[in-house]
């Protein structure tokens, strides 16, 4: 067998074997949704009670399927069927064990097949000098935590959400209010801009993510006019339209994420792989554009194909949750930013981490981060209320950014790449660029070569 | 200047003026009157004259970039002193026209050697051909349904013809062949190229003219990068040279594209493609008659705007259409995408249209900082891109960003 056969060989296996839910090791057997049903049939728990289709008796069952046909079994049923699976000799604690060493063995052929590190090929590159940055905006206007935003493809215009429940589409520019929703919910984690600038979607704990027009007459309640459109069975951590009004991507704290239609609410395609909570995805800038990426509480990023479902890749060298993904500006590479207080980037290519954004100083997770439009630079956001700007290339950190009093939970470069704004539990956000004019006494910075 | 090592894409522009004078020098030796002796021996064959050492090493150069290639043995590009005869690479092949040889494209060649001699690559190729299997899988299909219509469409040429290109292909990729390990594939090579090529764009890594609207409170900036703008940026102009999705994503980009395909007289493969992208991203209850619209327009026997693409692909797309879904044009799609990047992009950058863009756009001028650092000018609102939902109700959510009204720069109430 040739390398390339191994590794994949590996992959396969590892793969089947590692990422499957809790007591149910046999890869044949998956728990999905029915086609048409919602996602919140899409659970672990009993939803209904009756007679089992394996022994009959009266008992809380589940709906699993069975080389695509869906059958009720009580979970004594299940369990049986399950342990059938196994060979003799081997207990879930073998095949587990199994798993871990195929996961070293993949690492260590990954290792061996290793390049040049980033590090090393841009040691030739022009360090950068001094990064001065400077607060330029800063929006007062939310009651509480500030929790997400994004921005408008006018690169000017954001859209902002809170724990309080209030969303707010602002001029950042002028700092004017534009638009202010409240939704019936606290802790909107997720917001986003329609691509038309007509339309925001948010949602959060209310496990839904709904779809409010920008109406422009000032009596209009724009409540009224909300369409809810995802509906998963836990909270709503991150959503995006895609290259359209019509079609929103989600992700969740039930594990999964989800593409919507948005007219019709109907559920497109769904993508099973992470085996926690996902935080955060962001799609690719790919000329073919049919693929993104998530990451979550199971340390894994994970790369999906959105027209099948598919995880194609799968990425776990975190040693925490992660919190934020986004993607290189070419396609080629995304980063994230995690709770072990590390950002790193990974290479699609390669399929392996490239390079680690780490300081020993900094102990705080990183809950956000994005790129500046070449993709020289990494702003992340710390829980230890600064922000990082990293050198991608060279892995040093050319910048701190103090000035939010408490945590930053979202940073995100405009579109143009002009500016780019934070968010934080102190209930501001700011917008922040490079030093020009001289004056700036209000907010502190620091410079860090290091 | 040294000229060792074939290139890689960035250092390619370094070497044009070697490769002009080059190529300069080839066109004279095809001079009837004025050039090297050519003798007919089934077709046409040149014989280089090893007069003196200073021509041998220049000829050693033509064969080295492949403007020459060796008859008898191909795989062996040097020049000998000797009467083995050579032939002269068509202008097609040449280095300065050639863009950087692509994966996708070497995985056709490959596919097409497979096929014609079954399975028999020599041990680098079948290792290329692993590997390129393995990385663009999920363009697998496209690849061996190229291979299959490129060396359907070669057999309907005379046999001297088709003799003649397999041998200026096969010199093509002998010379321009990607590297052959792909596990010594760097990755950091490319984020420094990108970061490089793409730096004067970043405004905050390397400030925009004529000012950042965030520091100085002036919206020149916006105003000039707005869609309708009658003179585009130079940087602006410059980004469309980067890739072809660089192009298609800025909508002014589109446009000049779009005129200069319709002088090309292909312009329905643009409006095809813009079609299938409505059908991919819209309404899922408009998709059947979205698809039933671009089958009468675009794929229909007859339809005005007919879209040349191969019968495999067109059979399998009619059959699609029987249940329309919303990716039924995909296959299409990708295929008259990349007949537009390999075929009218490269072109539309050499045209006079792009050239005369290029020479009339502007680079802004500094915006004096203001005196007074208290005196701060005023910011003015823009008009919101909701308002084109007050317009027209069905305009405004269809659209992609597109539809996004850019600033004026008056002040308006909101």
């Amino acid at each position: 067998m040739s390398v390339s056969d191994w590794l994949l060989f590996l992959l396969v296996r590892s793969l089947s074997l590692a990422s499957l839910p809790g007591s149910i090791p046999f890869s044949s057997l998956q728990v999905q949704p029915q086609p048409d049903a919602k996602m919140c049939d899409q659970t672990f728990l009993a939803i209904t009670f009756g007679p089992c289709d394996s022994c009959g008796l009266n008992k809380p069952l589940m709906n699993i399927y069975l080389k695509n046909e869906p059958i009720n079994y009580c979970s004594l049923c299940v369990e049986l069927m399950a342990c059938q699976g196994l060979a003799t000799g081997e207990t879930i604690h073998t095949l587990k064990a199994e798993s871990e060493s195929l996961k070293t063995k993949l690492e260590e052929e990954r290792a061996k097949l290793h390049d040049v590190e980033l590090h090393q090929v841009a040691e030739k590159v022009e360090a950068l000098g001094q990064f001065v940055m400077k607060t330029r905006r800063t929006l007062k206007g939310h009651g509480n935590k500030v929790l997400c935003m994004d921005w408008c493809r006018d690169k000017r215009r954001i859209v902002s959400s809170s724990q309080d429940g209030k969303v707010i589409v602002w001029d950042a520019y002028t700092t004017n209010k534009e638009h202010a929703v409240t939704m019936p919910c606290t802790w909107v984690m997720a917001c986003a801009y329609a691509p038309s600038g007509c339309a925001v979607a948010c949602g959060g704990l209310d496990n839904k993510c709904s779809v409010y027009p920008l109406s422009l007459d000032k009596n209009e309640n724009l409540s009224a006019k909300k369409k809810s459109v995802a509906m998963h069975t836990n909270y709503l951590s991150s959503c995006s339209f895609t290259n359209s009004d019509m079609q929103i991507l989600t992700s969740s704290g039930d594990g999964t994420c989800a593409l919507w239609d948005v007219e019709s609410g109907q559920l497109l395609q769904s993508f099973h792989g992470h085996s926690a909570d996902v935080l955060s995805l962001n799609l690719a800038p790919s000329e073919t554009g049919n693929t993104f990426v998530s990451g979550g509480c199971d340390k894994k990023a994970n790369v999906w194909d959105m027209r099948s479902g598919q995880n194609v890749q799968s990425f776990e060298t975190h040693e925490s949750d992660i919190n934020s993904v986004k993607y290189y500006p070419s396609g080629d590479a995304f980063a994230t930013g995690s709770d072990d207080a590390t950002c790193r980037l990974y290479d699609l290519r390669a399929d392996r981490e490239v390079a680690i954004y780490s300081k020993e100083s900094i102990i705080f997770g990183a809950s956000s981060v994005d790129f500046s439009l070449s993709g020289r630079l990494l702003f992340a956001g710390y829980n230890d209320y600064t922000i990082n700007v990293w050198d991608v290339l060279k892995g040093t950190r050319v910048a701190i950014l103090f000035g939010h009093e408490n945590r930053v939970s979202t940073v995100r470069v405009s579109p143009d790449g002009t500016a780019f704004c934070s968010g934080s539990w102190d209930n501001t956000l700011r917008s922040h660029s490079q030093v020009g004019c001289s004056s700036g006494k209000w907010w502190r910075w620091r410079l860090n070569g290091s | 200047m040294t000229i060792n090592t074939l290139s890689q894409d960035g250092v390619q522009r370094q070497q044009m003026p070697c490769l002009t004078k080059m190529e300069r020098m080839i066109i004279s030796m095809q001079d009837p009157d004025m050039g090297i002796k050519l003798r007919n021996q089934r077709l046409l064959i040149t014989v280089i004259p090893h007069a003196m050492t200073e021509a041998l090493h220049i000829g050693q150069l033509f064969v080295k970039y492949g403007y020459i290639y060796p008859l008898k043995e191909p795989r062996n590009l040097i020049l000998k002193a000797d009467d083995s005869p050579y032939r002269f690479q068509t202008p097609y092949y040449w280095m300065s026209t050639r863009w950087p040889a692509s994966e996708l494209d070497y995985a056709i060649y490959l596919a097409k050697k497979n096929i014609r001699k079954q399975g028999e690559l020599i041990e680098y190729e079948k290792e290329c051909y692993n590997a390129l299997h393995k990385r663009i899988n999920h363009t697998w299909d496209f690849v061996v349904m190229q291979a299959r219509e490129q060396l359907r469409a070669s057999k309907q040429r005379r046999k001297a013809d088709r003799i003649v290109l397999e041998c200026q292909e096969q010199a093509y990729w002998l010379v321009n062949r990607p590297p052959v390990s792909t596990a010594h594939y760097p990755p950091s090579k490319r984020y420094v190229k990108y970061c490089e090529q793409y730096q004067p764009h970043d405004p905050i890594m390397q400030g925009c003219l004529p000012s950042n609207p965030w520091i100085t409170d002036d919206i020149m900036f916006w105003n000039m990068h707005s869609e309708t703008v009658a003179v585009p940026t130079k940087l602006r102009v410059e980004r469309w040279s980067f890739s072809f999705m660089e192009l298609l994503n800025d909508s002014m980009g589109r446009k000049e594209f779009l005129t200069y395909l319709e002088k090309e007289f292909s312009a329905e493969n643009l409006c095809f493609w813009q079609a299938c992208e409505d059908v991919r991203h819209g309404e899922t209850s408009k998709i059947p008659e979205k698809v039933d619209e671009v089958y009468k327009q675009f794929l229909a026997p007859g339809a005005s705007r007919w879209v040349n693409i191969d019968s495999k692909t067109m059979e399998k797309t009619l059959e699609g259409l029987k249940r329309p879904h919303r990716f039924v044009l995909d296959d299409a799609q990708m295929h008259i995408y990349f007949l537009m990047k390999k075929d009218s992009y490269p072109r539309y950058l050499k045209s006079e249209l792009y050239k005369n863009l290029l020479a009339r756009a502007i680079v802004p001028q500094e915006t004096k900082k203001s005196v007074f650092p208290f005196m701060r000018r005023q910011r003015h609102s823009s008009p919101s891109p909701a308002l084109a939902t007050q317009i027209g109700e069905d305009d405004g959510k269809g659209k992609n960003s597109n539809s996004v009204k850019s600033n004026s720069g008056t002040a308006s109430r909101l």
